[in-house]
């Protein structure tokens, strides 16, 4: 199924590639000359310039907090009340900033379309799709509805979402993220805009997902000849498709020119550090493969009575369905694969805290099922999940935090040696030994994940489980903690299993790797060669959707 | 926060009023002193008198002792048993235990609190007490349904799963992970059935189901006023406001708790 | 949808059974048992006797139970203790007055609340908005058995616009009528707008606050349009619930209400019952309100179900 649409979005790459080089926007459809914007009395943009050409994609590139959302919706006009907006920014030689509410209203929808980081929740769930695209038809053109929706379809079938299996009756919930951005897409293209302004459109959404929904994003920009701006905090995601690039940091932008170039010459540091961060994995030392540590045989997870799509007939849903596989003392294993696929599930049947219908898992030799795990077992593996700020709980200092797989212990440490583990295991993750005072809102994502290791490392496990441990994390912060758990391995000779959707991330701190789809492990073997010769085509559906940064030579 | 300090002021002169009823009011709420009846408000009766010529002040400051320390008690009643019954369910999370406390709950929101309040009062007899209990006993499935909602969501929360990761059991769980992050909305709530038990308790004693002659309440101040009420307008007046004011103080009150101390809000200045 | 109604249907009846069943044991508890409690303490054991016989307490309790529930499936309460009628009649009678009373008062409270709650959301932290939320504090605060002292002083002693009690009955015609419901049920309707007004205006602001108003406002929708015809629906869910329990707590809550416009509605019926010690109109009242409060639940459940797609699909 992914197949055909993987091969339309090489296509569309080749088709459009001739045009690429080092264009200048001399048509000049955006044009957003200092722009400052405040609220509150704080600096949130600062003398942002920006300039697109019609036809033409601009790549806005910035970790979070870094102003892009903020300067797409000050395109928008939609800031929120109270913000101070100075500067230009004129569309088609119109300066947007001195438009009364009611034009800006015309504008939006009409000249600017906008795309969405979270498709799940930008449908009304009380609407029809048909309606919510056919409104648009409605507030600008004053058709009638019966009107509107039979231009509703046109624009459903422009986003491939053909009318036998998406009639326009509809709702958001009988959709799939993929399919309810490709409404949202409709919705921002259904009058023809001039300019597309997508902000992270692609970011909530799996691999595979991700490439058809920028296939169709230069698709529609190439048969309408509309201006796109594209936000991302994935390099690798815009450097493909974008003619220009901007970066932007801390509410400026730091370094702007043709895609190429940039890439090239990297001239401002930031631009060197986030590509020297989005490029690399740690150094890596290779191992002797150690003993068996962790046997997983057929073991199958079921949930009761899912609902299957629409058509809702009630089955027992295998979320893991007969996995096999064995992990190392020492060994870095990754489990990759697309959101729903079971490998979440699978992490927590291993850690003994979702039940097992059958199969059997053994932590050095002991089985773990359904019921109680002996303490002893259990402390040989702890566990990092993704959020950070879920985490922990907020009304604990972070000493009682890390502290709590003391738990497991027989004789766990009292008095000054549990104040020495704690400064350890603080040290250790390079926070300091003080830091165990605080509270966990004294934190950022990247420290709170270096506690989240600290209370894992804390009682010497032998294996953590990293569930998406980096998933929530900018992409330095993230080279960052990649670097730390490196070196961690190496100083205590940890196994990990990294659970991610990523697979750059995987590709570059695992010995072997296993491709998990529909519950199924579809392929196991050396990272290097999975990732260089994948035999399953599942797999190299996954790789060639996935975003690779290349960098121009020279 | 504005409305926190006006609350708080507002609640607290009730509480201040009603301590120092115990030793001293203006005049005597037991003595029948009929030549100075009806007065209207004045300097030596600052909310006047009533047809015994009794401090409508005085009966005031004794009536909030009565309403404050019946819905107190009641708060006490619905939060002492409600909240380990929802951290048992919740502990207990999908089990027979779990569905039996929410069905029960269920069944208990479908009758009519304020009539089986009256019922059970008239049934044991009208006192101080019996009123207590059946406002609390209303109070139960609220904070109940409260703990266990609140409890629910946060068991999905990723330190819930590092505890168990950590071998903590259930109820270690939600006595060191759930209730703790409960306490706020514990408090919020807990105001807030102050104030309801506040109403409740002075319906039921202007029914005449609520303490009993000759102690003085809110209720029955104004239900003895109503025969009086176009010859003595102060009478229905005053205790009225009392009401209000004492129930406004707690809502405000509840209002800038939550304000105060929702999480959402917090974030903000992370 | 059929599925969903059917499986709330089920969930309604199994409520009704599990709430009979609770009344009925309540009132073989009370103090002496039932036929001892309504002659009162002085009562002879040969008044007792024959009282239980007339009773039928000497048949088993499961026995009575079944007597009980298939005598109200075909309408019979059984007879008054006290007034010798039977109770199906006295209840047909008076709730003539409870349940105009109880709409009358929702709806005021809904024409009230709606308007306000949706005028301050849209003004959402003006000065205007701030004085509704102040106004709507106070009418919580607001007993509401004393605003309709003051009510009374004001409309009927004063400008004797209204009646200040009593019910003419619906022979006497519908304005007599509706002018003696209608101090009531403001007063009635005053929390309850306050309550609403307070729903309406924070769901609406939650809504407001999601990512489709956003996407709405992206297509080209003013902030009033957007609130018209993407925020109103989803702010409904909520609102709907409150709704559905304001409405028992309306034909409940009537009951102090009642007394002070001296109304010869079910609260009062009720009321007289609880000090003559007729149990068997008590049970009867009690078993009907809560009966309102499970179907008015039921309502609740399909008004979800036709407002929200999801619920149709899902179970």
């Amino acid at each position: 199924m992914t197949g055909p649409l993987l091969d339309g979005a090489r296509d569309a790459r080749a088709h459009l590639r001739p045009d690429l080089g080092d264009r200048f926007s001399e048509t000049g459809l955006l044009d957003i000359d200092g722009l400052h914007v405040s609220i509150q009395g704080q600096r949130l943009l600062q003398d942002v310039s920006l300039r697109l050409g019609a036809g033409e994609i601009l790549g806005v590139i910035g970790e979070s907090g870094s102003g892009k959302s903020l300067t797409a919706l000050s395109v928008m006009g939609l800031l929120p009340r109270g913000a101070e907006v100075s500067g230009r920014i004129h569309l088609g030689g119109r300066d947007l900033t001195g438009l009364s509410e009611r034009e800006m209203c015309r504008v939006r929808g009409g000249d600017i379309g906008m795309v969405f980081q979270e498709p799940m929740t930008a449908l009304n769930p009380l609407q029809t799709i048909g309606d919510q695209v056919a409104e648009t038809f409605v507030i600008h053109r004053g058709s009638s509805w019966r009107e509107a929706r039979a231009q509703a379809r046109e624009v459903l079938d422009r986003v491939d979402l053909p009318a036998d299996r998406f009639p326009l009756s509809r709702y958001p919930h009988e959709l799939s993220g993929g399919q309810r951005q490709r409404v949202v897409i409709g919705i921002a293209i259904a009058l023809g805009p001039r300019l597309l302004i997508a902000d992270e459109p692609s970011t909530a959404l799996d691999v595979t997902t991700q490439a058809r929904i920028l296939t169709l994003l230069r698709r529609l920009v190439a048969e309408d000849g509309m201006g796109l701006m594209l936000i991302s905090h994935d390099l690798a995601v815009v450097a493909g498709m974008a003619d220009r690039l901007a970066i932007m940091r801390d509410g400026a932008v730091v370094e702007a020119g043709p895609t190429a170039e940039v890439l090239r010459e990297r001239r401002h540091p930031y631009t060197r550090a986030l590509l020297a961060a989005s490029m690399s994995g740690p150094e890596r030392r290779v191992r002797g493969a150690g003993a068996p540590l962790l046997k997983v045989e057929e073991v199958v997870c079921a949930y009761p009575a899912a609902r299957q799509g629409f058509s809702g007939r009630p089955a027992a849903h295998r979320a893991v369905d007969g996995v096999s596989f064995e992990l190392r003392a020492g060994e870095s294993l990754g489990l990759v694969g697309e959101s729903g696929c079971g490998k979440s599930t699978l992490s927590r049947a291993i850690l003994g805290l979702d039940p097992v219908q059958s199969g059997c898992i053994r932590l050095s030799g002991a089985d773990i099922d359904t019921g109680v795990l002996p303490k002893k077992l259990r402390a040989q593996m702890q566990v990092v999940f993704q959020d950070p700020y879920g985490s922990f709980n907020p009304r604990h200092r972070v000493e009682r935090l890390i502290a709590e797989p003391f738990h497991l212990l027989d004789a766990p440490p009292r008095g000054s040696a549990r104040r020495d583990a704690v400064a350890q295991a603080l040290q250790d993750v390079g926070l300091r030994a003080e830091d165990g005072r605080k509270y966990i809102h004294e934190f950022s994502g990247g420290q709170r994940q270096r506690i989240a290791i600290a209370r894992a490392l804390i009682i010497r496990p032998k294996l953590i489980i990293l569930d998406e441990a980096v998933s929530a994390l900018d992409v330095q912060v993230r080279a960052q903690i990649l670097h730390l758990l490196a070196e961690l391995s190496d100083r205590y000779g940890l196994a990990y299993l990294f659970v991610s959707h990523d697979l750059t991330v995987v590709r570059a701190v695992t010995d072997r790797v296993m491709v998990m789809q529909a519950g199924k492990i579809v392929e196991t073997g050396a990272t290097c060669d999975v990732f260089a010769a994948p035999s399953h085509p599942y797999t190299r559906a996954l790789l060639e959707a996935a975003p690779v940064l290349e960098l121009p030579r020279g | 926060m504005r409305s926190l300090v006006l609350g708080a002021v507002l609640w607290g002169s009730f509480v201040v009023l009603a301590l120092l009823s115990f030793v001293w009011t203006p005049g005597d709420v037991l003595a029948i002193d009929i030549p100075a009846r009806l007065q209207p408000p004045s300097a030596e009766h600052w909310f006047g008198t009533d047809h015994f010529g009794r401090d409508v002040f005085s009966m005031i400051m004794v009536g909030a002792r009565v309403s404050l320390a019946v819905a107190l008690v009641a708060v006490g009643i619905g939060m002492g048993f409600g909240v380990p019954l929802g951290l048992a369910a919740v502990a207990w999370r999908g089990g027979a235990f779990d569905e039996l406390i929410m069905r029960s709950n269920d069944l208990v929101f479908a009758f009519p609190s304020l009539l089986i309040a009256i019922i059970i009062t008239a049934v044991f007899g009208p006192s101080a007490f019996n009123a207590i209990l059946a406002i609390g006993i209303f109070n139960i499935p609220v904070f109940a349904r409260l703990v266990r909602g609140a409890g629910m969501s946060l068991w999905t929360r990723d330190f819930v799963r590092a505890a168990r990761v950590a071998g903590k059991g259930p109820t270690r769980i939600a006595v060191e992970h759930i209730l703790p992050n409960l306490a706020n909305l514990l408090i919020v709530q807990g105001t807030i059935q102050f104030s309801l038990g506040i109403l409740a308790e002075a319906g039921l004693s202007y029914v005449g189901l609520g303490a009993q002659p000759p102690t003085p309440s809110w209720g029955r101040m104004l239900a003895e006023s109503q025969t009086m009420i176009a010859l003595a307008p102060w009478l229905a007046i005053f205790p009225g406001l009392a009401i209000i004011l004492a129930v406004l103080g707690l809502n405000l009150m509840g209002d800038g708790l939550r304000d105060l101390l929702d999480p959402r809000l917090r974030r903000v200045r992370l | 949808m059929l599925r969903y109604a059917a499986l709330r249907l089920i969930s309604l009846i199994l409520s009704l059974v599990a709430a009979s069943v609770v009344i009925f044991v309540a009132l073989e508890i009370v103090p002496g048992g039932p036929a001892a409690y309504m002659l009162g303490l002085n009562a002879s054991p040969d008044a007792v006797a024959a009282l239980r016989a007339e009773l039928g307490l000497d048949a088993s309790a499961p026995v009575r139970y079944v007597d009980w529930v298939t005598g109200m499936l075909v309408g019979d309460f059984g007879i008054s203790y006290t007034y010798r009628t039977p109770v199906s009649e006295m209840i047909l009678d008076r709730i003539q007055v409870s349940l105009p009373l109880a709409l009358y008062a929702l709806a005021l409270a809904i024409l009230i609340a709606f308007p306000t709650g949706i005028w301050a959301a849209a003004r959402r932290g003006r000065v205007s908005d701030l004085g509704v939320m102040g106004a709507t504090q106070l009418g919580i605060a607001v007993p509401n058995f004393w605003f309709a002292i003051i009510l009374v002083l004001i409309f009927a002693v004063q400008l004797r616009w209204f009646p200040a009690g009593g019910f003419p009955g619906w022979e006497a015609g519908f304005w007599p009528c509706l002018q003696a419901l209608t101090l009531p049920a403001i007063a009635l309707a005053l929390p309850q707008a306050s309550i609403l007004a307070r729903v309406m205006r924070s769901s609406l602001l939650d809504t407001l606050g999601e990512d489709y108003i956003r996407t709405a406002r992206a297509k080209g929708l003013t902030q009033a349009q957007a609130l018209r015809r993407h925020a109103l629906r989803n702010a409904m869910i909520p609102v709907l619930t409150i709704i559905g329990l304001q409405f028992s707590f309306l034909l409940a809550g009537g009951i102090i209400i009642e007394n002070v416009f001296f109304l010869p509605g079910l609260g009062r019926l009720v009321f007289q019952a609880i000090s003559q010690r007729d149990l068997i109109v008590v049970e009867s009242v009690v078993m009907l309100l809560v009966f309102a409060v499970i179907v008015v639940t039921f309502c609740t459940d399909l008004a979800y179900a036709a407002v929200d797609p999801r619920l149709r699909a899902t179970r």
